[in-house]
């Protein structure tokens, strides 16, 4: 008969997940400004660029603003004020 | 950052390329905002022309198949439901032991929840971890830090008999505990989940490397020594297990892979080098004992000597490195003292003619693809000495590295004089073991 032996998990401890709610979402995009947030990943501001020339062509009433953070994979405070203060809405691209 | 701009009110939409498709959305539960609005294009968009990504945003979203346009528009104006107003609360727990069973059914738990590397482990009975936490004074639920498979994921935390289990696992003996405590507390990940497939060099010093038995003489490198092994192996576990997980697609990234990440302990042989250890260069007394960590080892180059023509031959090895990570640069016995007669008496001297003469053409400089993304907004935003490098004409030779992004270790057992230069990262974390006896 094969013995049954007790081990110890070996996973660290996980935080507690606080539930966030989404930002209300807007009515149209029409006469609204929004950020065009380049990640700073190798291509994404051709990407980006891009992104505004569809914006321009197809939904003509948006204002669209191209904006770059300091450095890649790092929280900008300044940029995200200056979006929170003139924005309604904002697209980050591309990669986490 | 996006969901912290929908927090403060902003509606926002992020795009990520079809293959972060399940890390794009476990980061998002974890964040507890599981509905965040996320489109996805085709990988990948280097190297693609502006019409192919013209083409990728008027087509479909390879994941939902809906046109990505669409959702992209939908993802700010379409009104939330009652999940998007609440997100997700929950509460994720880890059981201090497993249910009983039997060690072949064990084996295979542990296989199938992806808590190994794949080879035997030991397994963590109660008995075997109380084992090892005799080997520090420090109390089983003293708790040593946090990791995370990188910075935008959620910090999970770990005791020292979390540490304990994943040493045992990996077969370490308790008199190896100190090493393996002072390398989970670095904060510095053995499991990177960069798509680069970066692993994490370590580099010990001190009197604790005789003290446990380690091996910085023949064979030093590789499979000879069983503290060497088993402490690379530790730092690998612990570091999937502790941090959440190392799993292809979800929390691991890394394109290929890296033979680094099995074990990439470096323990210098201070005895047999003419020049002071890596930690009496940092400042530490030469009877503290430490480990260094660097996160990236993405290439390894060797050669011998110094022979004749030693300059041109590490001139064309220090250009092959990866600008972005300054090398390891890990001679022989033999070596260093051939570079002592040659003039170089310290390792800094021969450090600054590395640094001097790893150079390449500016262009090739900012072509790199981590130096575009990483150093390149550096440079924009005026900091030195990028913004003077980004300054300099295409083909002017710049340097590749700062003094402090290349680092001199000597190792081997002088059956050959032989050097490796392998890559390092762009920061020394340097931590004190005698802390964790």
């Amino acid at each position: 008969m094969t013995s049954s032996v007790a081990v110890h998990d070996p996973r660290g401890f996980p935080p507690k997940v606080i539930g966030k709610r989404l930002a209300p979402r807007l009515e149209s995009l029409d006469g609204k400004v929004i950020y065009l947030v380049d990640c700073l990943f190798d291509n994404s501001d051709v990407f980006m660029e891009q992104l505004r020339l569809w914006f321009a062509e197809h939904i003509p009433l948006a204002e669209t603003r191209p904006v770059k953070p300091k450095g890649s994979w790092q929280d900008d405070p300044e940029m995200r004020a200056t979006i929170e203060a003139n924005g309604d809405a904002a697209i980050l691209g591309v990669g986490l | 950052m996006g969901l912290a701009l929908e927090q403060s009110g902003i509606p926002t939409v992020a795009i990520h390329t079809h293959v972060f498709a399940r890390l794009a959305r476990s980061v998002a539960q974890a964040n507890g905002m599981p509905t965040a609005r996320q489109t996805f294009v085709p990988q990948p968009v280097v190297g693609r022309a502006p019409e192919e990504l013209r083409a990728y945003i008027e087509g479909k979203d390879p994941i939902s198949g809906l046109p990505f346009a669409q959702e992209l528009i939908e993802g700010l104006s379409k009104p939330l439901d009652d999940q998007d107003l609440s997100g997700l609360s929950f509460e994720r727990t880890t059981e201090r032991l497993l249910p009983a069973d039997s060690e072949d059914r064990l084996q295979q738990l542990f296989i199938d929840n992806q808590w190994t590397d794949y080879q035997p482990i030991v397994l963590p009975t109660e008995a075997r971890v109380d084992a090892m936490l005799a080997g520090t004074s420090h109390a089983r639920n003293d708790i040593v830090g946090r990791l995370r498979p990188t910075v935008y994921r959620e910090l999970w935390e770990f005791d020292v008999e979390k540490v304990a289990v994943n040493a045992v696992m990996s077969g370490a003996r308790p008199e190896y505990f100190p090493v393996i405590l002072a390398m989970a507390a670095s904060g510095v990940s053995g499991r990177s989940s960069s798509t680069t497939s970066q692993a994490t060099v370590a580099i010990v010093n001190g009197p604790i490397r005789d003290q446990i038995g380690m091996n910085y003489g023949v064979g030093a490198l590789g499979p000879y020594n069983h503290a060497n092994a088993t402490i690379g192996r530790a730092y690998g576990l612990l570091s999937q297990n502790l941090q959440g997980g190392s799993v292809p697609h979800e929390s691991y990234m890394g394109s290929q892979g890296n033979f680094l990440s099995y074990n990439a302990v470096i323990v210098e042989n201070e005895a047999a080098s003419p020049w002071e250890p890596l930690h009496v260069q940092h400042g530490h007394a030469a009877d503290t004992s430490t480990v260094g960590l660097l996160l990236g080892g993405w290439y390894t180059i060797f050669g011998g000597g110094p022979r004749d023509t030693w300059r041109e031959k590490f001139t064309r090895s220090l250009q092959a490195c990866d600008p972005y990570t300054g090398p390891v640069i890990a001679l022989d016995p033999i070596v260093a003292r051939g570079f002592t007669e040659l003039g170089f008496d310290t390792k800094q001297k021969l450090l600054d003619w590395c640094v001097e003469h790893a150079r390449l053409p500016a262009r090739e400089y900012w072509d790199n693809q981590w130096i575009q993304t990483l150093h390149r907004p550096r440079a924009v935003a005026g900091i030195e000495p990028y913004a003077t490098m980004l300054a300099a004409k295409p083909e002017e030779l710049i340097r590749m590295f700062r003094p402090e992004d290349i680092h001199i270790v000597v190792v081997g057992g002088g059956t050959g004089a032989m050097w490796q230069m392998i890559g390092g990262g762009p920061r020394l974390t340097l931590c004190s073991i005698d802390d964790w006896r």
